[in-house]
């Protein structure tokens, strides 16, 4: 088995087929989109690969380290970077093919029209346990 | 409950699982009912363990089976049959332990599948326990067994298996190391000692002694805060002798045998490393001749990819680059190994890349920490 992270993008993934902002949607179609979504996530737990999902507030702020004794320095949410994560599936599957057909199960969710987004999702392995038997 | 206690119902289950089978239940019902008798040992056995432990869970399992099968709304015709609870027979005292390994590792299992429900029906335990140690939700892994009891639902129970199958299974079990709060490697010992008890065989035997062999030498592969500490590196003093010399006698007397297999030539290969009291006594040509057999029987590539390394410590560095070029770069810790070699061979600039290569795409974060310090102890060597 190997768990998977499924990234969605607000920003920074490459501009799906069905490209829409989904604050043009009906409402019948972003319930749909939600449905879909929580369709999905229930079948894996029924398959038993479902591991966990969140959602993610596109508002974010910076923060770092600004010497002892100062409060830490806050900045941001910055329009220009690249990237925006909107959210995460982890999935626990048999197989890169099974990761691989799950993601794009995902990316099939209906958008505007009630048709297929064809979003681009970020598929990546999370770091295992190291491997009782190495030499 | 005492450690005691828990191992004991542990080890009682699938015994007890069998008795239930033998008296009609259907599998996948006597599993649900020995966990809940197990659950209901876990809050009464503290006040004092009953005389036959073995008979007290039979009898518990039984009521909570007849309770649940009471309470379906649809009664089916055997119920009749079991209402009147069967004498104890011969078929008490059956061991059906062996059926259920068989049963658990059932080819039509997915390996995973086949992990969880060897763990919870052969292994006792709790489905909580064994999300923990997989890092999964609980509700995922009880899904995963109830699907894998339903995939093995018509199986017949008393077939005979493959003792291959099985021993696939607790292979991976061990080799899943140390998370959560059961000791996976442990227990896939524990079942692997239950399963050769039971299946005479010279592969069974190898992978015992593989397992005892590689735990033996478990509190040196690791400093304090979660370093890896390769084997060259390791104090040798930290390593369990008893555990070795058990593991080198099984593994001795399954070669004597002389029906070679994969787990035999893994734990030969395991107690010569075993057998060195010092990394430079290692006899690395006859580990590469083990290599050669492991090669003969596998065909696999990283068995290739760990005897192009052997080859460089037997024959020198450029033997083992030699080696290395026949194997598919595109191999997990292939860069690492080839980093090794470049080192070994003076080429430093090309070790200090590699070896950054290899910690970018190591596949679990004590390797990729490991493979940065010698990205960098190489880089510092390179520029004094």
């Amino acid at each position: 088995m190997a768990k998977y992270l499924l990234l969605k993008h607000y920003r920074g993934a490459p501009k799906g087929v069905n490209d829409v902002p989904m604050d043009q949607w009906t409402p019948q179609e972003v319930e749909d989109h939600i449905r879909y979504m929580n369709d999905f996530a229930a079948r894996l737990e029924g398959t038993g690969e479902y591991v966990d999902g969140q959602a993610l507030s596109p508002e974010g702020t910076f923060v770092r380290f600004d010497g002892e004794g100062r409060p830490p320095v806050t900045d941001g949410p910055f329009a220009e970077t690249k990237d925006l994560i909107a959210g995460w599936m982890i999935i626990d599957v048999e197989s890169y093919d099974r990761a691989l057909a799950l993601a794009g199960e995902l990316s099939a969710a209906p958008g505007a029209g009630g048709e297929p987004i064809h979003e681009w999702l970020e598929l990546r392995p999370l770091m295992g346990t190291p491997p009782t038997v190495t030499e | 409950m005492t450690g005691a206690d828990e191992l004991l119902l542990r080890e009682l289950t699938p015994a007890v699982i069998g008795v239930l089978v033998r008296r009609g239940v259907d599998f996948a019902t006597a599993e649900d009912a020995v966990q809940e008798a197990l659950l209901q040992a876990a809050l009464s056995w503290p006040d004092g363990r009953p005389a036959d432990p073995r008979g007290w869970l039979v009898t518990v399992a039984w009521r909570k089976f007849l309770d649940a099968h009471r309470s379906e709304v649809s009664r089916r015709a055997r119920e009749q049959r079991v209402e009147d609870e069967p004498p104890p027979g011969p078929a008490e005292t059956v061991d059906d332990t062996l059926a259920l390994f068989f049963l658990c590792a059932h080819p039509s299992l997915t390996p995973a599948s086949a992990v969880a429900l060897t763990l919870r029906a052969v292994g006792g335990l709790t489905t909580r326990q064994i999300a923990a140690a997989y890092l999964v939700p609980e509700a995922t892994m009880a899904q995963r067994i109830s699907r894998a009891k339903r995939t093995v639902a018509d199986v017949r129970f008393d077939r005979p298996g493959d003792p291959a199958t099985v021993r696939r299974v607790l292979y991976l079990v061990f080799n899943e190391g140390y998370t959560g709060d059961v000791d996976l490697a442990a227990e896939a010992i524990r079942l692997t000692r239950e399963l050769a008890g039971r299946a005479r065989d010279e592969e069974t035997a190898g992978l015992l002694a593989l397992m005892l062999l590689h735990h033996a030498r478990r509190p040196a592969r690791t400093r304090g805060d979660g370093i890896l500490v390769p084997l060259p590196e390791q104090d040798r003093s930290r390593w369990d002798t008893a555990l070795i010399a058990e593991g080198v006698g099984i593994l001795q007397a399954a070669l004597a045998r002389d029906r070679l297999g994969e787990f035999q030539a893994q734990a030969a290969i395991a107690a010569l490393h075993a057998d060195a009291p010092r990394a430079e006594e290692t006899d690395w040509p006859q580990i590469v001749g083990w290599y050669d057999e492991l090669l003969r029987i596998t065909g696999s590539p990283v068995v290739a990819l760990n005897r192009a390394v052997a080859v460089g410590e037997a024959d020198g560095a450029a033997a083992g680059l030699a080696a290395l070029s026949d194997v598919d770069p595109g191999l997990p810790r292939y860069a690492a190994a080839s980093a090794h070699l470049h080192e070994k061979a003076g080429d430093l600039a090309a070790a200090a890349r590699l070896y950054a290569d290899a910690a970018r795409s190591a596949p679990t974060v004590p390797e990729r920490r490991h493979l940065t310090g010698q990205a960098a102890r190489v880089g510092q060597a390179l520029r004094t």
